[in-house]
């Protein structure tokens, strides 16, 4: 893994990817498996799977606790994870990294002690037409507990959000914008930056939810300037039951605690407690240490494959499978944005996705129907009862999406 | 088929699907099923008859006729229309006790539960159930 030297025109040595990946090497329902479910989670590459494995065999310990050298052990394994976190999202520093347990997590962290403490009855939140639930339940909650307005940026028929009445959105009221940096059902990477710039002229703070980025592109916090952001280890290659949220150091001082208990704290008597200090006053009780730790071994696995050639690779398996799915014919593409990662999302015409989708896993072929977790978004915006979803990772060959396309020739002989 | 018990028509079935030789070939068979399933009325397929918990849409509702209960049932997934066409087959034209004393082991036999992900599993489970319900409603009248 760590030889894969490429070079820009050389194209990926998927095959050779592909053997890090031990679980894709099995037959479901008597054919190869073909795993085209990667916006739902990522299958894990032998380093991760091996630090998982390596940590309960040899360092397993509680952190920030004992004075014991494993438990030292286990504390600077897990320091070192947060340092590599921060290096990666290029965060200022590591007070600024909070473990959570994914993207989820992190919201509702944001929702519950930032949003519960700045919005108050009549203030507005937006966010955008297109959000996984996780970005928008906590928010309709927050705003019903509080009697503030939800506002949505809306989407085009392509998929894109539409920005042009966005910056009459904000006012004084607006007391945070949540935006979707990469949509999971549609694919669309939505111009965060430039959202961001358009809410800071009025001081507005921005949440990304990049779960679905940071396995295709470098994500910069800096750079982008935004807010907080979240995404989860296990769509990264790295373990489920971890992510990460970042958050500005100023707003984090400032919030108070998620939950409580032990890690949290500074000092406690009977009558109060004193709270940690940042990133602790946000990881109550023991966290999950070998997740944590673990999606450092992600982090080293994407930038060994690095994400010029990952990002090239993905990007020439989706106009592959554009191309393909075209010459199918009956088939209707959702999601046609001009900036999208590797996912596709489809309806064959006549047939519904749940029939499509049965079809396709007894070939072997692993996808997704439904909503996806953006109900409003497939039902209200698109009136569709759901859509098939194909989401290419790192280790997808052409080979597969040939496999796709054939099994979709096959539901339309069987179905129509 | 009126005079044929639950069992013996479950029976039936697992001996129809022995025949098929791969699940490839069973899901024809359902799929035909379902594409022959009858189409019922608009007035029907509103909310107050949907199913919960199917990731396909289903609306269920039932007749009681000479004290017996024939279904009416549709969806708008093809699959889900076939299982349902077994369903009916097995339970319509039953009085309401041998509905709910209904022995639905040719799901288990034919493998189609084990075949279905757990979340099809568990939409069958809730058409089982809405069915049984609707029995329910008319135990204890007489014909």
């Amino acid at each position: 893994m760590k030889t894969l030297n490429l070079h820009k025109d050389v194209s990926f040595d998927v095959q050779k990817l592909r053997e890090e990946f031990p679980i894709l090497n099995q037959s479901v329902n008597g054919n190869p498996l073909v795993y085209l479910d990667n916006a739902a989670t990522t299958q894990k590459p032998l380093s991760v799977i091996n630090s998982i494995d390596n940590y309960y065999r040899t360092i397993n310990s509680n952190v920030h606790r004992g004075l014991h050298t494993l438990s030292e052990r286990a504390t600077e394994a897990y320091e070192a994870s947060r340092e590599k976190i921060r290096d990666f999202i290029n965060a200022g520093n590591t007070n600024e990294i909070v473990f959570v347990r994914g993207t989820t997590e992190g919201i509702n962290l944001v929702a519950a002690t930032f949003g519960r403490t700045s919005v108050n009855e009549g203030d507005e939140i937006i966010v955008t037409g297109m959000e996984h639930h996780s970005n928008l339940v906590p928010w309709q909650n927050l705003c019903r507990e509080k009697n503030a307005n939800l506002k949505f940026i809306p989407v085009s028929d392509e998929g894109e959000l539409i920005l042009d009445g966005f910056e009459n959105m904000l006012s004084e009221r607006t007391k945070l914008v949540s935006v979707v940096y990469v949509s999971n059902s549609l694919g669309t990477i939505n111009p965060v930056k430039r959202i961001i710039e358009t809410a800071h002229k009025y001081n507005v703070p921005v949440m990304i939810d990049a779960a679905q980025a940071v396995s295709h592109m470098k994500t910069d916090v800096r750079d982008l300037d935004c807010d907080f952001l979240a995404f989860s280890g296990h769509k990264i290659y790295g373990p489920t039951g971890i992510g990460i949220l970042y958050g500005k150091e100023n707003f984090l001082e400032k919030m108070p605690p998620y939950q409580f208990g032990g890690e949290m704290i500074k000092s406690v008597s009977y009558e109060k407690t004193v709270y940690n200090e940042l990133p602790y006053k946000f990881e109550a009780g023991t966290p999950n240490i070998s997740g944590s730790i673990s999606i450092g071994a992600a982090i080293d696995f994407i930038k060994s494959s690095g994400y010029d050639n990952l990002y090239r690779h993905e990007q020439e398996l989706l106009a592959y499978a554009n191309e393909k799915f075209n010459s199918l014919g009956g088939i209707r593409i959702i999601g046609t944005a001009k900036e999208k990662t590797s996912v596709i999302s489809f309806v064959l015409e006549g047939i519904h996705p749940y029939d499509t989708g049965t079809i396709l896993d007894n070939l072997g072929i692993a996808v997704r129907t439904g909503f996806h977790c953006t109900q409003p978004l497939i039902e209200q915006r698109y009136k569709l009862p759901g859509t098939v979803r194909a989401s290419f990772a790192v280790y997808n060959t052409k080979q597969e999406i040939d496999m796709l396309a054939e099994g979709l020739k096959k539901v339309k002989n069987m179905m129509l | 088929m009126e005079n044929k018990s639950v069992k013996e028509t479950g029976d039936e079935i697992i001996e129809e699907f022995g025949l098929f030789e791969d699940w490839m070939s069973k899901y024809e068979y359902i799929i035909e099923l379902g594409k022959k399933l009858p189409v019922i009325d608009p007035e029907f397929k509103t909310e107050e008859y949907k199913v919960k918990g199917c990731q396909s849409q289903v609306w269920l509702n039932a007749d009681y006729r000479d004290g017996k209960i024939f279904y009416r049932a549709d969806s708008d997934a093809i699959i889900t229309k076939g299982i349902i066409s077994l369903l009916i087959r097995v339970l319509s034209g039953h009085n309401p006790e041998e509905v709910l004393n209904a022995d639905m082991h040719f799901i288990d036999k034919t493998g189609l539960k084990e075949h279905l992900s757990p979340n099809r599993a568990n939409g069958l489970t809730a058409m089982i159930k809405q069915m049984k319900n609707l029995a329910a409603n008319y135990t204890g009248k007489n014909a």
